[in-house]
């Protein structure tokens, strides 16, 4: 059960005290997940989506699984890590939580690792995307995606698609230096070559200098990197000057072309390719199911991040029937390694060695389907592994 | 050399946009001695009053632009009535400690109404896109920033120098006992320049909202910004942030052009040498007050 407030009003109050109100609950029969997410704060839409999600999840399956029932303990972190390591000490000391899930960031994920460590309890990744994270704990299982996954991917696809020049413009932090770093290997490994590489500001207002300068590097395409919410500013840019007339292409991982915002992005953003694990477009009757579940309960598209803590609440489910309602930390890891199941975005696995999401990933296109802007899958490679991690 | 211009083009759009932005800061902190850390929420009220006018009634662009002028400076006049006013005669640190409290309900307050994504305009087809002038990128929307920014900096200086008005604000700025003493309503003259200011901040944050992106955490993102155009412009005129917004704005977009790895250095390195060389801001009066 949720047991928070009707949700914005403690949005608001939590930005003012940053704590969520908990209310304690009662007996042994009740399995806590503690679930630690950005509600405020500039990655907080990841946060609203995962959080949707869960709450459709439980709607749709019920609270109550091997004769447990789930309660769900939400603390907000705003993606500052010291918040998050404090919010997983209450859930692990007061709350004595069985889980802890969420983490909408990479160094969020980390500060609560050696915790999930400590207590001996599964920590459930459904945003952050370094590689090195699930490496960080035994506990960790992620349900995801890392950023290896997706950028090579792409990086094979360009160079084999006729993108010969390519200058890369990233965000200058973890996940935006993984992504460079795997698409660069991928891409000159094929033959391709990076003509200019720009590393932005994480909380950068204006694109405008470094795009004139993709701009003069006159490449066959742009790959970028930024976090989803800055994805709308960069591609109304590119087209204020002009890189779309110039026959500058995007390419990248879909970040940029998150659901949530998408449509918002006004028809520059059409044509660009990205690699990625989820479309709201995936043509499979469980998403469309999904998408129009999630549509009517909140209004607006799910985008990738929903549909993780969808999978990720679900893997919480599977372990507690696997393990018949035991809660032992260890046997639920041990559940969750090879789970195999069909998610939204189509089948999914959890790698039993690396506890990390394997994956299809789907190359797809901007296009306008009945006025509104997709990501329309085209291409699709199969159980893709972290390959962040395989190499060694 | 078209490369040479284009960027400063671009560099003076920011520049003037930081003006618009943060003038309204420098006339508070300036010319009233108060310290205004809400400033930033009076920005994003005018950029969430036009996005909303023009996205969801379907208003043109340019008539959302004077409404949003209109109500952050309504905004204005009602909280300086009710709370500013209380604090004028408060030491800077109460000043500092309320208006930052301020700023935080505003945040909270807008992402419990608006949601925290971000926010896009609907621009007109007109101030889309980019033409060329012998070689140079101009674009149509930075040009109309540079055009409204450049008009209203001039009215402004007006407007200080050579009108009643601006003679009165001057000298209830300087000895608030003797101007109430010659019949000037002091109270009147700060609530109204205060709302003017924060008018400007709401007109800045709907210009900047297609640049800067708008969400809820606007006036914490851009503070900082703010309060470095008025530290190095120095808060005894107009002209100095001014020239401060323009050389910022210019060695910001310079700097990350040709230099994209020192980032957002530039900005800071270039804030520091000026306070080096001149600690009052390049401006500032030594002994002002």
């Amino acid at each position: 059960m949720f047991v928070r407030k009707p949700f914005s009003w403690a949005a608001a109050v939590a930005a003012i005290s940053g704590l969520a109100a908990v209310v304690p609950a009662k007996a042994q029969d009740t399995v806590k997940v503690g679930l630690i997410l950005p509600m405020t704060g500039g990655q907080a839409s990841t946060g609203k989506q995962i959080e949707n999600a869960i709450k459709l999840y439980m709607q749709q399956k019920g609270d109550t699984i091997a004769g447990k029932k789930i309660e769900i303990i939400l603390k907000d972190d705003a993606a500052i890590p010291d918040k998050t390591k404090t919010a997983a000490q209450e859930l692990i000391v007061n709350d004595k939580v069985n889980f802890i899930a969420g983490f909408g960031v990479t160094p969020a994920a980390l500060a609560a690792a050696p915790l999930a460590t400590q207590a001996k309890i599964p920590e459930v990744v459904m945003a952050a995307g370094t590689s090195i994270i699930t490496e960080r704990s035994p506990y960790i299982v992620r349900t995801s995606f890392t950023l290896a996954q997706s950028s090579t991917i792409i990086g094979d696809w360009a160079v084999k698609n006729g993108i010969k020049k390519v200058a890369t413009l990233t965000s200058d932090y973890a996940p935006g230096n993984d992504a460079l770093n795997f698409f660069k290997q991928h891409f000159t490994a094929g033959g391709g070559a990076v003509v200019e590489e720009v590393k932005v500001p994480l909380q950068n207002p204006d694109f405008a200098p470094f795009l004139q300068r993709m701009k003069d590097a006159k490449p066959d395409a742009i790959f970028v990197f930024v976090p989803a919410g800055q994805g709308g500013n960069f591609m109304k840019q590119y087209a204020e000057r002009g890189l779309d007339k110039a026959g500058i292409k995007v390419i990248g991982p879909g970040d940029v072309t998150d659901d949530d915002l998408l449509n918002n992005m006004g028809d520059a953003v059409l044509g660009t390719v990205t690699a990625h694990l989820y479309s709201a477009a995936h043509p499979s009757q469980m998403n469309k199911d999904f998408v129009a579940a999630y549509k009517k309960a909140f209004g607006n598209r799910p985008g990738f991040m929903a549909v993780s803590g969808y999978d990720g609440m679900h893997l919480i489910y599977e372990a507690l029937k696997k393990t018949g309602g035991d809660t032992n930390g260890d046997k639920l890891i041990e559940a969750m390694k090879g789970q195999k199941w069909e998610s939204p975005r189509g089948p999914i696995s959890i790698d039993p060695e690396t506890r990390d999401i394997v994956q299809n990933i789907y190359i797809r296109k901007v296009e306008k389907v009945d006025g509104e802007l997709y990501n329309v899958e085209f291409a699709t490679f199969e159980a893709v592994k972290d390959l962040g991690k395989t190499k060694k | 050399m078209t490369t040479i211009l284009t960027n400063l083009f671009d560099g003076v759009a920011y520049g003037m946009l930081l003006f618009v932005l943060a003038c309204g800061l420098a006339v508070t902190l300036g010319l009233m001695n108060f310290v205004n850390l809400a400033h930033g929420a009076f920005a994003m009220a005018g950029g969430y009053v036009c996005t909303v006018l023009v996205n969801r009634m379907g208003w043109p662009f340019f008539a959302a632009l004077p409404l949003a002028f209109a109500s952050a400076a309504a905004i204005g006049i009602a909280l300086e009535r009710t709370l500013y006013r209380h604090l004028y005669a408060r030491s800077h640190l109460d000043q500092v400690l309320f208006t930052i409290g301020l700023t935080f309900m505003s945040v909270a307050a807008v992402d419990y109404i608006q949601g925290s994504s971000r926010v896009f305009i609907n621009l007109p087809a007109a101030l889309q896109g980019q033409f060329d002038v012998f070689g140079v990128g101009i674009g149509r929307y930075r040009l109309m920033i540079i055009v409204i920014c450049g008009l209203l900096t001039i009215g402004l200086q007006m407007v200080l120098a050579k009108t009643r008005f601006g003679s009165r604000l001057r000298a209830a700025v300087d000895d608030p006992r003797a101007a109430s003493g010659l019949g000037i309503n002091v109270p009147q003259v700060f609530a109204f320049t205060f709302a003017f200011g924060c008018g400007l901040a709401g007109l800045g944050g709907a210009l900047s909202a297609e640049i800067l992106g708008l969400d809820p955490y606007f006036p914490l993102k851009f503070m900082i910004y703010f309060l470095i155009v008025v530290t190095v412009g120095g808060s005894s005129s107009i002209t100095g942030p001014f020239l401060a917004s323009l050389l910022l704005g210019i060695g910001d977009v310079a700097g990350k052009y040709y230099v994209p790895k020192m980032g957002p250095f530039v900005i800071y390195t270039m804030m520091i040498v000026i306070l080096i060389w001149r600690p009052n801001g390049l401006f500032g009066r030594t002994a002002a007050r």
